[in-house]
């Protein structure tokens, strides 16, 4: 079984990001890039099914920046078997992406894709939906727990209310939530290793697919602040505060 | 132009976000609404009496109990590809669903709106709400979620508003199977539509302690949430989580307890109206965002502050 892992290059998670004075973008300079990391989640996934000899071969794929193939060595180095890099230089929606991966799935014929559910830079929770419209695949999105079963995929979905649990047929698309496992650290033999292990580069264009925008960013802009609280002293003083001033009790 | 709502529910029961986003969608003009259910009824007789809508569309089928993405997208791109706009709440249905029908209709999606500034205009979070992005469509078609918390509800007459129409048929999928569900179960009101919420984190220590904050919280009338960190550790369900990628939450009043203040967390709630911290570490980010910080042991302040409520 061969499983795609779409990674995606983001602001680290830790960073506070700072919008830009002329509001045209957030601070991108010298600030740290890091696997999004509902991906990261994604390829330990794709490892735990490659050690349990469920799949055989994972594979990292990226699009954008030569930069993004840092974000494929790192999934190399976690223990992914190869990489694409789509090289592309224009601006990137998820309709766009979910075009891109289409045409490799048809190209590679991947039995499942592992992605996060959502990147933590945009937060558009999309590209993967998309991807099984266009494939017409099953979805499985939203992933806290996953079993494979001869042609089908059990999954554990976080909603709204709970847990719902959908068996999809594969080729399939599945989306990962933060619980369904811990990612591992790369050591630092496979960081090495993973410096010889393929990466295969595709210019986008030679794709012939419209990645054409449709969302065009007119501002980006602080969101409003909230005005400075106050510290108190005691529960006495809390609830006072509560009743008497912000009258919510 | 035409807008559809889709409407959002639970086992037959309306989810109450779906009025958030009929009224956004009435600033876009023309709602009509559409139910996907095994028995609408009981939807409907809710459905009738929001103001300003036009036509409530039904199709009753048992593939739709459990809204399988591959479904009710598929229902929606054959029979309402004329519309202009199509709403749906930002829920785990919504967001499960509204990406795919964009994927079938090649359209781009436009998530999590809190604010139509007008009608190809829209503005959304991005990075944890760090950043409010404006953005101006080109699709010829918008599939948009509404973030609920940024709209009123819609509007509800005494009589009967909506017509209710049959519309089409669908073809199930057989990519995708529904198995069963493992809901939590509460007393307590809907975390997304509370009044007050009372959330706890990774200071709570374990699933055990977690009841001194339940007490607190019944006392308040109150629903739960938590930070990540505290489901993670499994003191509490998944489904409480609250933050950049579990539930938004702008409540009256929001009671953070034990919980540190990451952006990821303050991303769910930061919008709500007034918001206490207690947390026993006087440097902990959340007290710059709360209106009332108390820095103290929740363990003593959290049952006197009980034992005081009446
Ligand atoms: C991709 C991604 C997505 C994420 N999404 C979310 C999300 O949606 N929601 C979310 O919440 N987090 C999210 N996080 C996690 C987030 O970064 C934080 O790790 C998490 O919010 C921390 O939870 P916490 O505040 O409960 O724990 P901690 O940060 O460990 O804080 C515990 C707090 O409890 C206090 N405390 C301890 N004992 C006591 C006591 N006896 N009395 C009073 N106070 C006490 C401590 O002083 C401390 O401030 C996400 C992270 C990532 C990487």
């Amino acid at each position: 079984m061969k499983i795609l892992v779409p990674v995606k290059r983001v602001v680290d998670y830790n960073v506070k990001v700072r919008v830009k004075k002329d509001e045209t973008d957030v601070e991108l300079d010298n600030v740290k890039m890091s696997m999004n990391p509902f991906d990261e989640i994604a390829v330990e996934e794709a490892l735990r099914l490659k050690e349990k000899g469920v799949a055989s071969e994972i594979i990292a794929i990226s699009i954008g920046l030569s930069e993004v193939q840092e974000t494929i060595r790192n999934a190399l180095a976690m223990g992914a078997d190869s990489g694409i890099f789509v090289n592309c230089t224009s601006k990137l929606e998820p309709l766009s992406v979910a075009k891109i991966l289409t045409s490799i799935c048809n190209k590679i014929r991947p039995d499942l894709v592992i992605m996060g559910k959502q990147a933590i830079d945009d937060d558009m929770n999309a590209t993967g939906q998309m991807l099984s419209a266009m494939l017409n695949w099953g979805q499985a999105t939203f992933a806290s727990k996953l079993e494979i079963q001869d042609k089908k995929i059990k999954v554990g979905r976080e909603i709204d209310g709970g847990i719902e649990n959908i068996e999809v047929n594969l080729p399939a698309i599945v989306t990962t939530d933060l619980r369904l496992n811990e990612p591992r650290y790369a050591s630092l033999p496979n960081i090495m290793k993973a410096k010889r292990k393929p990466i295969d580069e595709i210019k986008v264009e030679d794709l012939n697919i419209d990645i054409e925008p449709r969302l065009e960013i007119l501002k980006v802009e602080e969101p409003k602040s909230r005005e400075a609280g106050i510290m108190v002293k005691s529960v006495d003083e809390m609830i006072e505060k509560l009743k008497n001033e912000a009258k919510v009790i | 132009m035409k807008t559809l709502v889709i409407v959002d529910h639970s086992n037959n029961k309306l989810e109450k976000s779906t009025l958030n986003t009929v009224k956004a969608g009435i600033q876009l003009e023309n709602v009509d609404l559409l139910v996907l259910s095994d028995s609408c009824k009981d939807i409907c007789n809710e459905l009738i009496h929001i103001k300003n809508i036009n036509n409530i569309f039904i199709n009753e089928n048992d593939a739709f109990k459990n809204q399988l993405a591959e479904d009710s997208a598929n229902f929606i791109a054959e029979n309402f590809k004329d519309y202009t706009n199509i709403l749906f709440s930002n829920t785990s249905n919504g967001k499960n669903i509204a990406p795919r029908l964009a994927g079938l209709l090649d359209t781009m999606i436009i998530p999590d709106v809190i604010e139509i500034v007008d009608k190809q205009t829209f503005k959304r979070p991005i990075y944890a709400g760090n950043a409010i992005a404006t953005c101006k469509s080109k699709n010829k078609i918008n599939i948009i979620t509404i973030r609920s918390t940024a709209f009123e509800e819609a509007e509800i007459s005494h009589e009967n508003v909506g017509e209710i129409k049959e519309i089409g048929s669908l073809t199930t999928n057989n990519l995708t199977k529904y198995l069963n569900s493992e809901l939590t179960k509460s007393e307590r009101p809907e975390l997304t539509s509370a009044d007050i919420v009372v959330s706890g984190g990774r200071g709570l220590g374990s699933a055990e302690n977690f009841q001194v904050l339940e007490k607190l919280a019944d006392k308040l009338g109150a629903a739960m949430g938590a930070s990540r960190a505290a489901v993670d550790a499994g003191y509490v369900p998944n489904d409480w989580q609250v933050g950049q990628t579990g539930k938004i939450v702008a409540p009256n009043l929001y009671i953070a307890v034990g919980i540190s203040g990451a952006i990821q967390h303050l991303a769910g709630m930061k919008d709500s109206k007034v918001i206490v911290g207690i947390n026993k570490d006087e440097e902990a980010p959340i007290f710059s965002i709360s209106d009332y910080g108390l820095a103290d042991d929740l363990f003593k302040a959290v049952p006197e502050m009980e034992s005081k409520l009446n």
